[in-house]
């Protein structure tokens, strides 16, 4: 396999930005998002999304990991064994995955706590395993590469919007790496002051965003008619 | 009536159709005539002898067999109000003040109606003016069952969001009216018990009394409490049978007491906005099997579910709540009024006969299973009736599937023979 991959693939030689390569990046922001189209990654996207500063913090270690994944798989393309590949990219992938755990650990010791151990699934998430398989062992690290900034950022948008609807309806409040949460409806507002308001629970609980998630795909879905399939 | 039919379709009609002014309402126009004439048009293909009663009828019979529930409702939240003041007691709770009540009761129960129908109806109206179809009567029904089953405190900009969301989520994602999974008043009232627990908890009924009590502004009658009868039994749940809370609880379900069996029966114990009646439930229920709406099956199967459930615990009986009476259970907190408007909900019920003994059966067994079982849900009923919205297409499943494999049996012993 490994010797027809690299026959196959040996197109003239293309500037990194052209046209095709740019549709690696925009792709998966719309038309094959991998949270909203191709329905991958589901899992961290329900559980890390009640804080916006969790979900930044997922969004960079998984941009850092598919990057790093990509990359090193697309280079070592053509050396790996075809029967031991899915091994050798979960070598990969968990190192990468280690690194940022230990890194997380270090720096920002309470956002690690909160996303407990969905820094280290990671390893199982399936959109980086998937574009390993079907992209990174086909192509050259620098088509790569773009390919893995557009999943990450595809994956990115969908955990933001989720994490900032949750947040500013469950919590009344907004948060972000660094600057913590900041609670932005005055005080005397809520029920428990003599006020009117009341923070919404249901959305701290997960069924939420899934719900959230699947009126993401309603508003997508009306606006791309390209995604409704035919039946 | 002439002179109206005659102004409508000659003066108003026009503007709505063809390229009137007002094409754009046309829905809106539709609907609201549909209201009030019979529509003009009649069959052209297929069978032509039709039952005169569609949706718009079926659903105002629901709402006319509702209406027992929503007068007694209005009237109680009154009676409560004043026997929580102390300007009554119980010996002549039924005679006093009567109109009084009525007002009270009104003043909580007009708003709670007016602010769900206009939410309700207010995204039918855009979703059908969007999509181009016509508005469908599935809200009606809906709309007035919301008020009757919300806590008589709540926040109307509450009610206007968990609406909100019922018709957009559980309705029209599903495709609309006929469409849907779950019983969209549930789903309003599922979506409040886990979006703000604490005004649905059944701990605080009168709100604005118990505020002033608190506040220390109001004397409260005594021995009132707030609590509806389920947020009180929770209390005992973990208790020992014979220890001092349960006794105490306990001795407010005996006869005499504040949620004694009549006092149960007939509703005049503080609760949701209609749920508290038995009665009236019944009466209800009389009206819908009379004229066919409701099913029988699922009605009657769904409190002998509940009935056995009781019996159940009470061999059980390892906590005082497990030992009241099972014909006591079932006609505590929302189970009679879940059993006839909710459970029978012809779109998200089972459809076929015996799924219908069996979806009825265990919706009232698991009714008063979790009410018994978990405190923090008081209200069991809801929960039952979701899950077993859930459970009807399975159910559906095994029945038909059952009856293929049964036909089929036959027919090839037929064969044999």
């Amino acid at each position: 396999m490994s010797t027809e991959t690299s026959i196959a693939l040996e197109p003239k030689r293309e500037s990194l930005f052209s046209k095709k390569n740019r549709k690696l990046l925009t792709d998966p922001l719309d038309d094959s998002n991998p949270i909203t189209v191709q329905v991958l990654g589901i899992c961290s996207a329900l559980a890390i999304t009640v804080q916006v500063q969790q979900a930044v913090i997922m969004s960079l270690a998984v941009l850092f990991v598919m990057i790093g994944g990509n990359v090193i798989v697309s280079m070592m393309r053509n050396i790996i064994p075809d029967r031991i590949r899915i091994i050798v990219q979960l070598v990969v992938i968990a190192s990468l995955v280690i690194i940022v755990d230990e890194v997380l650990k270090a720096y920002s010791p309470d956002i690690s706590e909160k996303l407990s151990v969905f820094v280290g699934l990671i390893i199982t998430n399936c959109i980086i395993m998937g574009r390993l398989e079907a992209f990174a062992l086909g192509n050259k690290p620098g088509p790569a590469m773009l390919d893995a900034v557009g999943n990450a950022m595809g994956y990115a948008w969908i955990l933001l919007a989720v994490a900032f609807v949750r947040e500013v309806l469950g919590s009344g409040a907004i948060s972000f790496p660094g600057i913590g949460q900041v609670k932005f409806l005055p005080e005397s507002w809520f029920m428990a002051n003599g006020g009117f308001y009341e923070n919404n629970n249901l959305m701290i609980l997960p069924p939420m965003a899934l719900i959230t998630v699947g009126v993401i795909i309603w508003i997508q879905r009306s606006r791309n008619r390209s995604l409704i399939e035919e039946n | 009536m002439k002179a109206l039919h005659k102004l409508i379709e000659e003066r108003v009609k026009p503007n709505f159709t063809g390229d009137g002014k007002l094409k754009r309402f046309w829905v809106v126009f539709d609907s609201l005539e549909t209201f009030l004439f019979t529509p003009g048009h009649t069959t052209s293909k297929g069978v032509h002898v039709r039952d005169g009663i569609d949706l718009k009828r079926t659903m105002f019979l629901v709402i006319v067999a509702m209406l027992p529930a929503l007068l007694f409702g209005t009237w109680n939240i009154g009676h409560q109000y004043y026997l929580s003041l102390g300007d009554i007691t119980t010996a002549d709770a039924w005679s006093a003040m009567f109109l009084d009540k009525i007002l009270v009761g009104a003043i909580k129960v007009v708003p709670l109606i007016v602010v769900s129908y206009a939410t309700g109806l207010g995204i039918e109206f855009i979703i059908a003016g969007i999509n181009g179809h016509s508005i469908n009567e599935g809200f009606l029904v809906s709309g007035m069952l919301i008020p009757l089953i919300m806590p008589v405190d709540v926040p109307l900009w509450m009610v206007a969001v968990a609406t909100a969301f019922a018709v957009m989520i559980a309705k029209e994602v599903f495709g609309g009216t006929g469409m849907n999974i779950l019983n969209v008043a549930l789903t309003a009232r599922a979506f409040l018990f886990f979006a703000y627990p604490k005004q649905m908890s059944g701990e605080i009924w009168i709100h604005n009394v118990m505020g002033s009590k608190a506040a220390g502004t109001l004397q409260m009658a005594d021995g009132y409490t707030g609590a509806t009868a389920l947020g009180q039994l929770a209390n005992t749940v973990g208790q020992p049978v014979n220890g001092e809370v349960s006794a105490g609880v306990m001795s407010m379900f005996a006869d005499g007491g504040m949620f004694s069996f009549m006092n149960c029966f007939i509703g005049t114990i503080p609760g949701s906005v209609a749920e508290t009646s038995a009665l009236a439930a019944l009466i209800g229920a009389a009206l819908l099997i009379w004229t066919g709406i409701g099913s029988w099956r699922i009605i009657s199967s769904f409190i002998v579910g509940g009935l056995v459930m009781g019996v159940i615990f009470n061999a059980l009986g390892l906590n005082a709540y497990m030992t009241i009476g099972p014909v006591h259970q079932v006609v505590m907190g929302g189970f009679m009024f879940g059993a006839v408007f909710m459970a029978t909900d012809p779109v998200s019920a089972a459809q076929t006969n015996t799924g219908k003994w069996v979806y009825g059966f265990l919706g009232g067994l698991f009714s008063i299973m979790i009410r018994v079982f978990n405190p923090a849900y008081p209200e069991g009923v809801m929960m039952a009736i979701l899950f077993m919205n859930v459970m009807a297409p399975t159910i559906d499943h095994y029945v038909i599937e059952g009856n293929i494999r049964r036909r089929e049996k036959r027919m090839t012993q037929a064969a044999i023979a």
